[in-house]
């Protein structure tokens, strides 16, 4: 089936339980929406552990009102650990682009790839684990070009818990960074070897 | 009191029925967590008390139900909110709501089933029980939300509905209505259309609490208000009291179906999509809706004349406006996320107008506009 509407911008982010994938992709929802003002849908999927198990979250975004609210193609995955990459990898449309956490994806089936190691960072450089979700929001924020980053700052404030907001706020930032230094235009165009394009 | 959100927000399905709870007026709240419903109850916890309102967390959804009747009873408006294991709790005392005729709204949130199922997976196995549930003939009113607009607006609908006619409402969600999230602008208080039930106007000792007026509905004292009166779940006389009699068994039983049967033009609502010229239609609610819309955008992007009519009445069954469709298509498709419990009601009133052909998906997974856009461009 070709693509539905010329439009629609998907993105999924995916890991396991408990790498806060779901906040991460309501907060990028509500900067899209509620901030840029464009129509948004985010929808999660999940198991019935607290931790662990899978975890997946997704936000559509258009610029027309959203039917169907999940994601069909995805123009952005970003995988958190090997297993998502492994499944989901596939539902990537061939221009789409694969966002992993270099830190705990070792194989990647791509070359049309940004592989950043966010947990690394959130770990060494910003002394808690906890927050290489807000890392990879702001990768993902600045990748997907379809975010203000403002906007995605004043989301995130408004949805971390009191006193956490000046190291998120950090997280989001050291991925902004970390993703602007990446060319995407050095990258092959499709997610399917050259030979095959 | 505090002004209700009136700025674009982003809200889950389930935050939005809390959010329509609400403004609606339902200031008494009783309910038991559970997946994927809980965030009814999450949200209402936090604002019903700053709503002036009550919020219970009950021991279990038997007791949730109990105490919705008693808020009911003593005039405030009352809702609780479950998926599946605890809508089969519910099921006794909503009986009871039904025989005395008590407004209330019960929110479903529909998981994969039976038993304990599927607690994170979307379903739509709870329809038939939603009708049938509890036991003996009895009036009830089903209504089935999509989007997040319509949590807020579905909700208020119900509880119009269940103030109107006295008669418990359920709203059927499903864990992808519930947890799906969109922007929403929210109405200022005083742009929501309320309806309250009809109070007594006659001395206490006048008053029959049920005697229906002429369109079958009694009017409704609350408990503590002077009008002395007795409320049971046998089958009573017009004094409230129980009777054998069967002329006034069946007096009981006529007004209870009538009311409903009087009010068909108001309960039963349905939305159409691009209906007008279709040759194939899909009868689609829920979240099945959405997937059902964007089939039918594909599908006439090949060329076929498809249309959709969204069911948001699901009981009583809006026949008044699917047979017109029947008549008018040469197939009519029905997705749902179950072995087929709305389809079997529009078998039911597809007199040999059109083929109804069935779609159903109960593997947890969500039924995709691909699939359903291929099952259109084959009838």
């Amino acid at each position: 089936m070709k693509k539905n509407q010329a439009s629609r911008y998907e993105i999924r982010f995916s890991g396991s339980g408990g790498q806060g994938l779901i906040t991460a992709a309501v907060i990028f929802a509500e900067a899209v929406g509620v901030y840029d003002c464009q129509f948004v849908c985010q929808t999660q999927s999940y198991g019935p552990e607290a931790r662990g198990g899978r975890s997946k979250a997704e936000v559509v975004i258009s610029d027309a009102p959203i039917d169907y609210p999940k994601a069909r193609r995805l123009d952005l995955l970003l995988a958190m650990n090997q297993a998502a990459c492994d499944a989901y990898f596939r539902d990537l449309s061939p221009g789409g682009l694969l966002v992993v956490d270099a830190t705990l994806v070792e194989q990647y089936p791509t070359s049309r790839i940004v592989a950043i190691p966010f947990t690394t960072i959130a770990k060494e450089e910003l002394g808690r684990e906890m927050v290489a979700n807000m890392v990879a929001l702001g990768a993902v924020g600045v990748l997907s070009g379809h975010v203000h980053a403002a906007s995605l700052e004043k989301a995130l404030l408004a949805r971390v818990p009191i006193g956490t907001e000046e190291l998120n706020q950090k997280a989001l930032q050291r991925g902004m960074t970390e993703a602007a230094k990446v060319q995407l235009d050095t990258l092959p165009r499709s997610i399917f070897n050259d030979d095959e394009v | 009191m505090p002004e209700t959100p009136s700025k674009r927000q982003l809200l889950q399905g389930n935050e939005a029925i809390a959010h329509g709870a609400l403004a609606a007026g339902c200031r008494f709240f009783a309910g038991y967590p559970i997946t994927p419903a809980s965030e009814i109850s999450e949200q209402l916890a936090t604002l019903m008390p700053r709503f002036g309102g009550t919020f219970i967390q009950m021991e279990d959804e038997i007791a949730s139900m109990g105490a919705i009747i008693g808020a009911s009873l003593a005039g405030v408006k009352a809702m609780t909110a479950t998926s599946g294991p605890g809508f089969s709790l519910i099921q006794e005392n909503l009986g009871y709501a039904c025989a005395a005729e008590v407004p209330c709204v019960v929110v479903n949130v529909m998981r994969g089933g039976p038993s304990t199922g599927l607690p994170t997976s979307p379903a739509q196995g709870d329809v038939q029980m939603a009708r049938w549930g509890t036991h003996g003939d009895h009036p009830i009113i089903v209504l089935a939300v999509s989007t997040v607009s319509d949590c807020f607006t579905t909700t208020i609908k119900a509880f119009n509905l269940s103030e109107q006619f006295r008669v418990p409402v359920i709203i059927l969600s499903d864990e992808i209505v519930a947890h799906t999230r969109e922007c929403v602008e929210l109405p200022a208080p005083e742009e929501v259309y309320i309806i309250n039930r009809i109070r007594p106007n006659v001395p206490p000792e006048w008053y029959k609490p049920y005697e229906g007026d002429s369109r079958g509905i009694p009017a409704m004292a609350s408990f503590g208000d002077g009008y002395r009166h007795h409320i049971t779940g046998l089958v009573h006389d017009d004094h409230g009291f129980p009777t054998e009699n069967p002329g006034e068994i069946l007096n009981f039983h006529q007004r209870l179906t009538q009311k409903i049967t009087r009010g068909f033009p108001e309960i039963m609502m349905t939305r159409s999509y691009r209906l007008e010229d279709a040759e194939v239609a899909i009868i689609a609610y829920g979240s099945v809706a959405r997937s059902a819309m964007r089939a039918v955008e594909e599908a006439r992007q090949q060329g076929i004349r498809a249309g959709l009519l969204q069911l948001i009445t699901l009981f009583p069954f809006p026949r008044s406006h699917v047979t017109p469709v029947l008549k008018h298509c040469r197939a009519v498709l029905v997705p749902e996320m179950n072995m087929g419990q709305i389809s079997r009601e529009v078998q039911r009133v597809n007199q040999s107008f059109c083929a109804v052909v069935k779609h159903n998906r109960v593997d947890g997974q969500v039924i995709t506009p691909d699939e359903l856009s291929t099952r259109l461009i084959k009838l």
